[in-house]
């Protein structure tokens, strides 16, 4: 077990009304991971598990052989990251927001950033792209630009894990892309280990290595793209009919939904 | 150096903030029905005076201990509101939204109505102010708290209503005692920073400086609060243990206010959006700034409160309504107009 970077073993979380129960699930350090599935199914709950927001019932979550739950917020904080959808801040310079992801690692008496804080906290600003609107506030940037942000915020951190919870799913196509390919790039260029929440099939085909599909608060399947993205599954658990292709250029599979529309369009 | 600006902002408007209060402070020693210059009363308090002297008799038995209860109370009430917005997300908190006033105005209120500040003595209506804003925190935080986690929405709403009703409870005794009664009651909810008391202003003054010692030790998860709480906690912060500790010190602050001043409202409340207006809402600042500006005006509220129909005194939460409400609509619009 502590050979693997990332073990959910056998665990169950919940709050009353909803609970997630048996997942068992191994990530390899460096790699991409897509957690899919429907409305309801438990994808944020997981998150909310691993981060301790609700109380784990069963199993147990380890890092690099260490249960999580045996370390302190801080040593979790400085480990894995998260960014949540939205970024919902009061009045804050976007460099100060970025600063606080040092936060795991002051102390008590630590009241002010280091110079090496400001460092790391502008590389991480050039990285995302932020780091020329650093002297404006955070409310005026637009979705995508604070999305960036929220992404420079946890890099800051320098966690070995990096979650994410639906990180496009407002964002327009333009800021889609541009927010998945920042997230592809930082995965290859510092081996950083992703693990988001996606609702776009596509999308995740396109940059996942591994998709993990949620059904009911269960993991139902998990795999490469090719092998959960496959009709009779995403039909049974999204229970809508979807038609599978290929795409030509990346040869990653494509889902189309079928309409009723479409079904009475074809007949005609 | 890196950051620069921001600290020395900070620092710059922390030094003219304790400038501005020493001022304030020489202003509340002058003014008054005997005038003195601010340099003589200097002069007085530094060399020491004889006690035959009228004149240092007054400022320093009479104007000194209302400048530093000014100072204390003022410090304290900002401070307590700043935290308690921060807490809450809530910049429209202040330490009387959760029934800290009414459960002390209602302990007060049960003093004179029974008569117990005559037959046990005038130390009854601070010991009896504090005990029922006591009673409120510790009801709104037990209401709010359950299986070890606490409900931050729900004590702000829990707050509000046991406010409510503690305001009840004491229309129902003002409306039922005698007018004698009705009378002390309405004047010492008004407000004073005439305490006859030494050891209760020093009371004040110590455990202001206590708490704002130990909530600049949480500034840090403060801030992280502006995030939200279960951004806070991702940040390594145990929200929990601070929004506990933090409303725990600031309500009970609160309360040593309100038994030993009465009903002071609003400086809780404009003070920090003052500074929240001018200088962010980073809480590395807000804490300091906020005691230093809370001391400065209720310093000057008094002074304007003993002086504008002198012989006779203002009850001094009137002016720090009239005062502290058109100096923020002001800000507010001139902030508007600025973007």
């Amino acid at each position: 077990m502590s050979d693997t970077f990332f073990h959910i073993d056998n665990f169950s979380c919940g709050y009353p009304g909803f609970k997630l129960s048996g997942i068992n699930l191994s990530l390899e350090k460096g790699s991409f991971n897509g957690i899919i599935g429907p409305n309801g199914s438990g994808k944020t709950t997981l998150f909310r598990g691993i981060t301790n927001s609700i109380a784990t019932l069963d199993g147990a979550v380890f890092l690099k052989g260490k249960n999580l739950q045996q370390l302190s917020l801080k040593e979790r904080a400085q480990n894995i990251a998260i960014v949540s959808q939205f970024v919902d801040t009061d009045q804050i310079l976007v460099e100060d927001y970025v600063l606080m992801g040092r936060m795991p690692y002051h102390n008590r008496f630590q009241f002010f950033e280091s110079k090496g804080d400001y460092e790391k906290a502008h590389h991480y600003m050039q990285l995302t792209d932020v780091l020329k609107h650093k002297d404006k506030l955070m409310t005026e940037l637009s979705g995508g630009e604070q999305q960036r942000a929220a992404i420079a915020r946890a890099l800051t951190q320098e966690p070995e894990l990096l979650l994410l919870d639906e990180p496009t799913s407002h964002l327009d196509i333009t800021h889609q892309v541009k927010i998945l390919d920042l997230l592809y790039r930082l995965n290859k260029e510092m081996k950083l280990t992703v693990l988001m929440v996606i609702h776009d099939l596509n999308l995740a085909s396109e940059y996942c290595d591994q998709l993990i599909l949620f059904n009911e608060g269960r993991l139902f399947t998990q795999g490469t793209p090719e092998e959960v993205l496959s009709f009779d599954t995403i039909e049974k658990v999204y229970k809508t009919p979807v038609i599978t292709r290929t795409n030509p250029y990346s040869n990653k599979p494509v889902i189309f939904l079928v309409s009723e529309k479409m079904m009475k369009d074809s007949h005609n | 150096m890196v950051g620069q600006g921001k600290y020395i902002k900070w620092i710059g408007a922390v030094l003219a903030l304790i400038a501005a209060l020493l001022f304030s402070a020489g202003i509340g020693l002058s003014v008054g029905e005997l005038k003195l210059s601010v340099g003589e009363v200097w002069r007085m308090l530094l060399h020491g005076g004889d006690e035959s002297n009228l004149q240092y008799l007054l400022i320093s038995r009479v104007r000194l201990p209302r400048v530093i209860l000014g100072i204390a109370v003022g410090g304290a009430l900002s401070l307590a509101g700043v935290i308690l917005q921060g807490i809450y997300r809530n910049p429209l908190v202040e330490p009387f939204t959760l029934g800290i006033s009414g459960g002390a105005s209602l302990g007060v209120a049960f003093t004179i109505v029974l008569g117990l500040h005559v037959s046990l003595g005038s130390f009854m209506l601070p010991l009896s102010g504090f005990t029922g804003a006591f009673v409120i925190i510790f009801l709104v935080y037990t209401l709010s708290s359950r299986k070890g986690s606490i409900n931050i929405q729900n004590m702000l709403l829990t707050g509000v209503m046991v406010s409510f009703i503690a305001s009840s409870a004491m229309m129902f005794l003002m409306a039922t005692t005698s007018s004698d009664n009705l009378h002390g009651i309405v004047f010492w909810i008004m407000g004073s920073l005439d305490e006859p008391d030494t050891g209760l202003i020093k009371l004040t003054l110590i455990s202001s400086l206590v708490v704002l010692v130990i909530a600049y030790l949480f500034v840090q998860p403060l801030n992280a609060l502006r995030l939200g709480e279960e951004k806070a906690m991702h940040l390594g912060v145990n929200t929990n243990v601070v929004i506990r500790v933090m409303f725990i010190l600031a309500s009970l602050l609160a309360g040593i206010c309100v038994s030993v001043a009465g009903v002071i409202g609003f400086v809780g409340l404009i003070i920090p959006h003052v500074l929240r207006l001018l200088f962010g809402s980073d809480y590395r600042f807000l804490l300091i700034g906020s005691f230093l500006l809370g001391g400065i005006f209720l310093v000057l509220s008094d002074v304007v409160a003993r002086t504008i129909i002198s012989p006779n005194e203002l009850p001094i939460g009137v002016i720090t309504g009239i005062i502290g409400g058109v100096v923020f609509l002001l800000l507010m619009s001139q902030k508007r107009k600025g973007n």
